[in-house]
């Protein structure tokens, strides 16, 4: 399941967006760009979870909403089941967002306060009366409900009725109404406490495996997307700059990045205290208006030489021993989970 | 050696429409210079609610303190006068907020805030609460100190208004630091940058940290001790290591199961079954064991006594001796 799959359900091609910086009330300038994603690729295939790990900022709920076709893509191709996704229009546009569903990470705000449990899970039907006809359709909502692990005679109930874990399932339950093949999800647990974090991780591992949905899953939580994800990606200010398997990834990293983003993660265990190979960056984020030439990450990277400002690494293979992209010219294995 | 800060049996309560919220029931903890305690929980465990009864900055209503002590050095100050108290968290306790945008004042520099409390309180001049505000910002890593004291908290990213924020909290030398979630607004590689220099600084300073957080991961990293708390209680006190190695109560146990971990990979997560119960209505006895996998009848009649386990632990469990046996 580690390798990607021959076909596969989601194709990204040097997808960019950028957003316009304006000034001017009456007169709007364009001063500048926000580059939120600027060249990423990458494939998805059928039943696979692809995690995608960043910092605020490095574009990855941008590209979330790009890949939803909430958002026009600057420039940049993908492709649903070998379909060019961006020129789809009418019918075959309702069709691609029946099979390409979101979860949102604000369980509080992503619902509306004034429809019942029934009317929001229910509501995709409206959209798409060929999935459930009319007549079955509070029949399909308590079934969706039970299969997210709510109880089916809270359909009646109101958002604000329901924890925040419980909301959680039940933007999931709505997510799966219309049997998709890909679901984003964007931080989905992220708002959640521990304990229930855990039970809606498990949900969504259970709902994999029985409906083989595939999850692009968008994280900031490193040991959460490990938990999940076959493959990892990891985001750096609107770009790609390791992807591998999970395994690649958390054990033999090769991106400077990805290892000081590893190893800035606290580990819960106290006797490791002093022991691990501790990265420290020093600053923030540049801004994505005007990033860094060469390597972005190079004015927080300890390895930086002059080539990095001149000359942008390419998202490739490095050569032996190393067996997944890194956009790196230093590119070298160094582990730093315990 | 006493205490620098001692909390004991606080209760507090909020009258609401709904009825009277029983948000802490009797928590006690103390902290020494040097040392940094961890209080540990989930949203609505009443971890930042101590912190605020300690500070004296309830709103009250609807929060009322119904019991219990909070003593400085010894001091009792739930009964000081306001203009003591005023004294106690400007010179003795100072705490710094998750949200630190919120917590700056939008209209007034950055240099300013921390000025301002130099002038009052130590009677200083404009210009040499200027050249400590610079000093202060430079001892919190702020570039260009000079030139960015004269910033507006919008001006700052969200590592450098934390930053402000503890160089604000330290302007005036306290002996204790209450550190609300200081880093969960923030990024991985900025939250360790801050963990680091709290730690760093309160070596220095032999201050007492009092870090109130839901990450474990941060405790780990960071904890001498630990409070775990849980509807309002502390269920358990331990140091860092015991903890961690062998858990006292079935809820911290549940807690440390529950995150995802190396060999949890493909498999599915231990949870917590249910949710934490209302403060408006808290189950009698034990206020964890509906959700508690080794509940029994005694635990739903009887609050359970804080059990001592060793070397300063305790765990409010009618069976901690074999739960931390079990580790």
């Amino acid at each position: 399941m580690a390798e990607p799959v021959a076909e596969p359900v989601l194709e990204v091609r040097d997808l960019v967006k950028h957003f316009p910086v304006t000034r001017g009330v009456l007169f709007k300038r364009t001063i500048g760009r926000v580059r939120a994603v600027d060249g990423v690729s990458f494939t998805l295939g059928a039943g696979e979870t692809l995690g995608v790990v960043g910092e605020s900022g490095c574009g990855k709920s941008t590209l979330a909403q790009v890949l939803m076709r909430l958002e026009p893509p600057t420039s940049g191709e993908a492709y649903f089941e070998g379909r060019p996704m961006f020129p789809m229009r009418g019918a075959e546009l309702r069709e691609l967002r029946r099979n390409m569903q979101i979860v949102l990470q604000d369980p509080y705000t992503s619902l509306n306060p004034r429809m019942t449990v029934g009317d929001i899970v229910g509501e995709p039907f409206e959209i798409h009366p060929e999935v459930a006809p009319r007549g079955s359709r509070a029949g399909r909502v308590r079934e969706l409900l039970d299969v997210v692990g709510l109880n089916p005679e809270h359909i009646n109930r109101y958002p604000h009725q329901f924890s925040g874990g419980q909301r959680q399932r039940i933007g999931i339950a709505r997510a799966l109404a219309l049997r998709p093949k890909v679901i984003v999800c964007d931080e989905p647990v992220s708002a959640l406490d521990v304990s229930i974090q855990a039970q809606v991780m498990n949900l969504l591992g259970e709902l994999q495996s029985e409906f083989g949905l595939a999850y692009v899953f968008i994280a900031h939580d490193l040991s959460v997307v490990r938990h999940l994800s076959d493959r990892v990606a990891v985001m750096y200010l609107g770009k790609i700059v390791e992807i591998g398997t999970e395994e690649q990834i958390y054990e033999h990293p090769t991106h400077p990045y990805t290892q000081a983003l590893l190893s800035a993660v606290p580990v819960a265990d106290p006797a490791l205290r002093g022991q691990r190979d501790v990265i420290r960056l020093t600053g923030d984020v540049p801004s994505p208006i005007d990033p860094p030439s060469g390597c972005r990450f190079r004015t927080r990277c300890w390895k930086a030489q002059d080539v990095c400002a001149t000359e942008e690494p390419a998202l490739v293979e490095r050569g032996l021993p190393f067996d997944h992209p890194s956009a790196c010219h230093f590119a070298e294995e160094r582990s730093v989970v315990p | 050696m006493t205490a620098l800060l001692e909390v004991e049996d606080l209760h507090v309560e909020f009258r609401t429409r709904d009825g009277v919220a029983h948000v802490l029931n009797g928590v006690t903890y103390h902290v020494q210079a040097g040392e940094t305690l961890a209080v540990l929980g989930e949203s609505g465990s009443g971890k930042s609610v101590t912190a605020q009864a300690v500070m004296g900055i309830l709103d009250t209503p609807p929060a009322f303190v119904t019991g219990g002590s909070v003593r400085f050095r010894g001091e009792e100050l739930l009964t000081a006068t306001p203009q003591r108290r005023r004294e106690v968290r400007a010179e003795g306790i100072a705490m710094i907020f998750q949200d630190a945008l919120s917590a700056l004042n939008p209209v007034f520099t950055v240099g300013f805030q921390i000025e301002e409390q130099l002038r009052l309180r130590r009677g200083m001049s404009r210009r040499d609460a200027r050249k400590r505000a610079v000093e202060l910002l430079d001892l919190v890593r702020i570039p260009h100190a000079a030139q960015r004291v004269r910033d507006y908290p919008h001006q700052f990213s969200g590592g450098m208004r934390q930053r402000a924020m503890i160089a604000m909290s330290l302007a005036l030398d306290p002996e204790v630091l209450i550190a609300d979630e200081p880093t969960t607004a923030l990024d991985v590689t900025v939250q360790a940058q801050i963990m680091d220099l709290l730690a760093e600084l309160q070596r220095e300073r032999r201050m007492a940290l009092v870090l109130i957080t839901h990450d474990l991961g941060v405790v780990a990293e960071v904890a001498d001790r630990i409070a775990v708390m849980y509807a309002g209680r502390i269920v358990e006190h331990s140091d860092a290591l015991s903890l961690f190695r062998a858990p006292g109560h079935p809820y911290t146990e549940a807690l440390l199961r529950s995150l995802p971990h190396l060999e949890s990979k493909g498999t599915k997560l231990e949870t917590i079954k249910g949710l934490p119960p209302s403060l408006l209505r808290i189950p009698p006895g034990c206020p964890f064991h509906p959700r508690c996998p080794r509940a029994e009848q005694v635990c739903s009649l009887e609050v359970p006594p804080q059990v001592p386990l060793g070397s300063g632990r305790t765990s409010a469990c009618h069976f901690a001796l074999e739960v931390v046996g079990r580790g």
